[in-house]
């Protein structure tokens, strides 16, 4: 008898721990989804506001779903909005940001890769001391180079064009990409350079043929890093261009800034959206590479 | 006949530190060269030099009498093999054995026969289109020696390729190098920090240490005579008994005293080495002690000890005793009585006796 009474109060104890802990669980999940929520809340915003119209922004709610749907912001975001005199919308600027971003990110990217792989590789005298430099460049503060920089431009005659950009967005890149690919690199072990000098590979075969192959995963790091750098610049881009070399998120200050009379949000917001469209669709394509990337250890032969 | 490589006078130093102190290595063709030490000696920068991958401070290389000493190492007309394998991973094994063709311009139909004999001759064909990241390390270690193979090179050298795998696949591997080498009649250079490998691969052995050669000659040079203590305790496993003894003369002979914790002095009787110092290291490789009445010979003398510990090992039981301060290892057969505690007659062959100075640690006889 007294053996059944012990046992009953086993199982009620444990049918309370089994509550508790259901309880504790929801109440995480609560809090993710609250959490989830004030991070999503400006995109919903922002999305929302998009595609309402002016009239209905003004009347509504600020977190209200749009009574009817419509893209006409985004159109003038695109190709008609006022950037200061001129309107034309983001599409000019745009495509200066597309003129920038890639070729600075191939450039900076391809150098980065030959410095890593000498600094990792080809160990020479000073080689350490070099890394470190570099590693210094990059955490230099971007107003600090901005005066220098300015003049070595005007000395170059690239003063206000997209390649004085390009060329300040890859020197100041470098430093970061090298870092990437050095680190990626010092992970494959010596012997195989030595494998391949044995084999009769010279400096850029063993490059080509052999590290670049196994290079991918930092490849994709590097383009992204190098590209959200790059777009969401706007310090360089502002000290560094006039009327028709702005990239994308000055002309986006510009829209926001330079409205006369009622402030358009719907096409602020657009314009936003748009401005930074390209670097969320990096993360989407490529964020799968950039984690394995940023977590590939050594290579196993 | 001229060598097929002579290293004269190298020097090797990083910054102020002496790697390389000095080597003269010379082998003729078919030579299987090992170079043996603990790590750490000098060994694979040796090797290193030999295949241009270091520059060198001082000295000559030349192989088969053409100097190399400022050569690259792909004009070397050598082939290496790794301890990692260095295996190119992002190239299928028949694109990692025919790379170093491919980037020396040789012709594809060439290549491919080329493949095809050396695939064949190690049996890795199945494996032609796999990645090494698929391979096993034994599989790895055939398409890296494949590799090398393929070359068709005046000179082999291998920086302890064997190290990476079991023990089992190991000694399978070994046998197979061995068998290459006496199927292919080729010069290699082969690097170990395994006695025993050392031992048999090699038709001549370098022992070094600190970046000096301590030791050459074939292997039953170095394990019957070594030229000193550090040659006599690295080679052979279990290592030879060092025994500091006491010389004395004996009418024509000497007569060598061992301290022992109990019983006076255990002695032996040596006359074919008359002109020893007082002080000498005696030493005696484990199976150069045996139970009595199992070893004959002229030179055998008897003596009896107190057994401290048994090790039966299969095929031999290893029976240890204290002997001038020393634990002395004997080689007993299987079957041994011996018990722990107990006296019994051990065996001593003074034929195969090695004596040497304690203070220099130089070879006496």
């Amino acid at each position: 008898m007294s053996d059944f009474t012990v046992a009953t109060q086993a199982i009620g104890s444990r049918r309370q721990g089994n509550v508790k802990r259901i309880a504790l669980r929801w109440l995480l999940y609560v809090l993710l989804c609250l959490f989830a929520l004030y991070y999503l809340l400006p995109l919903f915003v922002m999305i929302t506001t998009s595609l309402k119209s002016l009239e209905e922004i003004r009347t509504g709610s600020l977190v209200a779903l749009p009574r009817e749907i419509t893209f006409d912001a985004w159109s003038t975001a695109w190709s008609s909005a006022c950037t200061g005199i001129q309107c034309e919308g983001l599409r000019p600027f745009f495509w200066n940001s597309i003129l920038i971003a890639v070729p600075a990110v191939v450039i900076s990217t391809v150098l980065g890769a030959l410095n890593g792989y000498v600094i990792a590789q080809w160990r020479f005298r000073g080689a350490n001391m070099i890394f470190s430099l570099m590693l210094f460049g990059s955490f230099i503060p971007f107003q600090v180079v901005i005066l220098p920089m300015a003049r070595v431009l005007g000395m170059m005659g690239l003063a206000g064009t997209i390649p004085g950009l390009i060329f300040v967005h890859v020197v100041y890149g470098i430093g970061f990409t090298t870092l990437f690919f050095r680190n990626y690199y010092v992970t494959i072990p010596h012997e195989l350079v030595k494998a391949a000098k044995v084999d009769g590979a010279g400096f850029f075969r063993i490059f080509w043929s052999i590290f670049l192959p196994l290079s991918l995963p930092i490849i994709v790091v590097t383009v992204i890093w190098q590209f959200t750098q790059i777009w969401n610049d706007f310090l360089f881009g502002i000290s560094f261009s006039q009327a028709g070399t702005q990239p994308v998120t000055v002309a986006l200050n510009n829209i926001v800034n330079s409205t006369t009379g009622v402030k358009a949000y719907n096409v602020d917001m657009a314009a936003a959206i748009i401005a930074a469209l390209p670097t969320l669709l990096v993360y989407v394509v490529a964020g799968k590479y950039f984690i394995r990337g940023l977590t590939a250890g050594s290579v196993k032969g | 006949m001229t060598p097929i490589l002579d290293v004269k006078n190298l020097y090797k130093n990083y910054g102020s530190v002496e790697v390389l102190k000095d080597i003269n290595v010379s082998i003729d063709p078919g030579d299987f060269l090992v170079l043996v030490g603990p790590s750490g000696c000098g060994k694979s920068t040796l090797l290193n030099c030999i295949a241009g991958l270091e520059p060198i401070t001082g000295g000559a290389i030349s192989i088969d009498g053409r100097d190399m000493t400022d050569v690259s190492p792909k004009d070397r007309d050598i082939a290496m093999v790794f301890q990692s394998y260095a295996l190119y991973p992002t190239m299928s094994v028949a694109k990692n054995i025919t790379f170093g063709m491919k980037v020396r311009g040789v012709d594809a139909q060439t290549q491919k026969t080329k493949l095809a004999d050396v695939a064949q001759q190690l049996q890795i064909e199945p494996l032609l289109n796999r990645r090494p990241g698929q391979l096993s390390g034994g599989q790895r270690q055939r398409v890296a020696m494949g590799r090398a193979l393929v070359r068709d090179p005046k000179l082999f050298l291998f920086d302890e390729p064997l190290s990476n795998l079991d023990a089992k696949l190991r000694v399978e591997m070994r046998t197979e190098i061995k068998r290459l080498h006496h199927d292919l009649g080729a010069s290699m250079v082969y690097v170990t920090h395994d006695q025993i490998e050392a031992m048999t691969l090699a038709s001549k052995i370098v022992v070094m240490k600190g970046g000096v050669i301590q030791q050459m000659g074939t292997p039953s040079q170095i394990y019957n005579r070594p030229e000193n203590l550090f040659v006599a305790d690295f080679m052979g496993s279990p290592a030879m008994n060092l025994i500091p003894a006491k010389a004395v003369k004996n009418g024509k002979g000497m007569r060598i005293e061992i301290e022992r914790p109990e019983g006076g002095p255990l002695i032996l009787n040596d006359a074919a080495n008359p002109d020893l110092p007082e002080n000498v290291i005696l030493g005696l490789r484990p199976e150069d002690i045996a139970e009595a009445g199992f070893r004959a010979g002229k030179q055998v003398q008897t003596a009896h000890c107190l057994v401290e510990i048994v090790e039966p090992a299969g095929a031999d039981t290893y029976v240890m005793s204290d002997l001038g301060g020393k634990k002395v290892t004997a080689r007993f057969h299987a079957e041994t009585k011996a018990e722990p505690g107990a006296t019994l007659e051990f065996a001593f062959d003074l034929g195969k006796v090695s004596y040497f100075a304690p203070n220099t640690g130089q070879r006496l006889n």
